[in-house]
């Protein structure tokens, strides 16, 4: 059974077919980018994978559960439980220091620890930076922090949306390399770029095209395999 | 971490480290709790600060015989019926007709100091009759006779006649008492007082030969119309031989006086309240979609409606009691110089009030925060998130 499958998913506001009947399975601990051009529709079906917003039609089943028809307070437990974002504004809680945004999703999950947030702000390279505040890290440090963030619940699936977007090079590599461990870890990757070079390093790769998949690429070269990268 | 050690942990930072929006609407809170307080203060305090000022218009209570006088032993009693701390002043008088040049003048007995309490308003040139064989005179008199203060003045007094039997004649024999006044002061009311001459009680006992009883005491009380008239009701019931009841043209004036400064200031209350309410619910509104990005990222984590609610909530809570608490230290101020400045007098503090304030702040801030808050829970944190 797939962890994520999109059945003839349709997303219509007005007459504009965001979503035109996609169907789409990522399997658990698969590593899958999304690409297109701008008004594509990735952004609309990150938004109904994030259990963020609701399709128009067709199903999207979650570890087996189908969450299209679910209400607003269902749909947030969903996200609170099973699914990790990452955004392109890396969306940090400005008086919150490092250490308390990640704890931030621990708040809302279960219960706050904050041995487990610095554990998690360390795996990605930030254990010094904690106490600092968004204002006070890089936008590379910031997005570490979001990916701190976005894996401390231990979520069945991880969503980015364009995490490199707002990155310079070598803090796109940092990202990259994080998201690569966390493959190898086992953890099942969305991610939404923009940029060939993000995409290429993921299993596979769809391309969307006015609310359709327009053709779907496989990584022959996919080795997964980490680079030495230092993150401090 | 406990749950409840995060939420003050995020409703702490929120305050402090957003201070300069956090301090406009705390500013605001407490200068509507120092008003509030110092109102409610005010409101409380009025009757009192009110009641002194309109002792100055005189007594505001009459005891009169139901027979003839009032005994020293009923006055006694009357004065122990009225409560001691509310009571300004009980003055005694006696009338009777004395001579002055064979033309007759109401004199009246009484004990200065009680009447100079009960009648603050008198006016005398000169001074008050203190010792014996002093007489305080009133203008129309001293215009008749044209005194001043200094002059002397004789008062005679017939107490009674007596006939004699001689035979078929009848010869009346007049048995006159007289005191040789000092006139040490002028009394100048506007009213019928003019007409009076005051002296002590001992000298009425020489003229008139007589033990000193009364025919009218006047009470100066300060306290509203239905304590009053409890009072008088209590005098009327215990004490035999008395009837007691209220100047009515004073107490009245009094009741309506007061009720309407306390409307007044109740309004004033209600509006400022309505004021601060406003003014937070702006500030608070300006909080919400200063944070809306934040809210979606909140919801996207997995907040609910209420966490949000709880979250924001709490907020208002802690702003409304730390205004509150400050509001209500100030307001005491406040309460202080308005007393001072308008009633020249120094006002009790009620600490009961503090808590009071922090309370009705906190429940105006939650009343204000609402509105906000049920924006706050229909952001769409896929929109917001986006940046639209």
């Amino acid at each position: 059974m797939s962890l994520l499958e999109l059945k003839n998913v349709s997303k219509i506001y007005g007459n504009l077919h965001a979503l035109d009947h996609v169907s789409l399975k990522v399997e658990k601990g698969e590593w899958l980018a999304i690409m297109g051009p701008s008004g594509s529709g990735k952004s609309t079906m990150m938004n109904i994978i994030g259990a963020l917003d609701k399709a128009t039609e067709g199903e999207i089943l979650l570890d087996g559960e189908d969450i299209s028809k679910k209400n607003a307070r269902a749909l947030t437990d969903i996200r609170r439980d099973k699914i990790g974002l990452i955004f392109q504004q890396f969306h940090l809680v400005s008086y919150l220091t490092a250490v308390e945004n990640v704890m931030l999703a621990q708040y809302y999950h279960s219960i706050p620890d904050e041995k487990e947030a610095l554990e998690a702000l360390d795996r990605v390279g930030l254990a010094n930076r904690a106490k600092h505040y968004p204002s006070q890290l890089s936008g590379g440090e910031q997005q570490r922090v979001c990916v701190a963030r976005a894996l401390i619940n231990y979520p069945e699936i991880i969503l980015a949306d364009e995490p490199t977007g707002n990155l310079d090079e070598a803090n796109e590599e940092i990202v990259v390399e994080l998201f690569r461990r966390l493959h190898m870890e086992g953890t099942t990757l969305v991610v939404v770029t923009h940029n060939p070079e993000v995409a290429e390093v993921a299993q596979r790769t769809i391309v969307l095209r006015n609310g359709r998949v327009d053709h779907e690429t496989v990584n022959e070269n996919f080795t997964g395999k980490i680079k030495h990268i230092t993150l401090q | 971490m406990k749950k409840r050690r995060m939420y003050f942990r995020m409703i702490t930072a929120s305050l402090l480290r957003r201070r300069s929006r956090m301090v406009i609407a705390l500013l605001a809170i407490s200068i509507g709790a120092m008003i509030l307080s110092g109102l409610v203060t005010i409101y409380i305090d009025v009757p009192r600060q009110m009641g002194a000022q309109f002792r100055s218009y005189g007594a505001n209570m009459i005891v009169t015989s139901d027979g003839d006088t009032i005994t020293t032993k009923q006055a006694d009693a009357v004065r122990e019926i009225v409560p001691q701390d509310k009571l300004v002043g009980m003055a005694t008088y006696r009338y009777e007709t004395v001579r002055v040049n064979d033309r007759p003048v109401m004199a009246a007995a009484a004990d200065m100091e009680q009447v100079q309490k009960t009648s603050p308003f008198w006016l005398v040139d000169g001074a008050w009759p203190a010792a014996e064989s002093e007489i305080m005179i009133g203008k129309n008199v001293a215009e008749l006779y044209n005194l001043k203060p200094g002059k002397r003045m004789t008062c005679t007094f017939a107490p009674e006649t007596e006939t004699e039997a001689e035979g078929n004649e009848t010869e009346e024999v007049v048995l006159d008492n007289w005191i040789d006044f000092t006139v040490t002061g002028i009394l100048d009311t506007g009213g019928k007082e003019e007409d009076y001459v005051y002296m002590l009680p001992s000298d009425m006992e020489k003229l008139t030969g007589e033990p000193t009883e009364y025919d009218i005491c006047e009470l100066s009380v300060s306290a509203g119309s239905e304590e009053l008239k409890a009072v008088a009701e209590q005098i009327t019931n215990e004490v035999d031989g008395v009837s007691a009841r209220l100047v009515k043209r004073v107490t009245e004036s009094e009741d309506t006086v007061l009720s309407k400064l306390q409307s007044l200031v109740l309004l004033v209350t209600i509006v400022v309240l309505a004021l601060t309410m406003i003014c937070v619910a702006t500030t608070m509104t300006a909080v919400v979609a200063e944070r809306r990005k934040e809210i979606g990222l909140r919801k996207a984590l997995g907040a609910s409606n209420q966490s949000i609610i709880s979250e924001f909530m709490g907020e208002g809570i802690v702003l409304g009691a730390c205004g509150g608490l400050l509001g209500g230290l100030l307001g005491f101020l406040f309460a202080q110089a308005v007393s001072r400045n308008v009633f020249n007098s120094s006002i009790t503090l009620m600490p009961w009030l503090v808590p009071v304030t922090i309370l009705a702040s906190v429940a105006v801030t939650g009343a204000a925060c609402l509105i906000p808050i049920k924006s706050a829970t229909q952001v769409d944190p896929a929109l917001v998130l986006k940046g639209e």
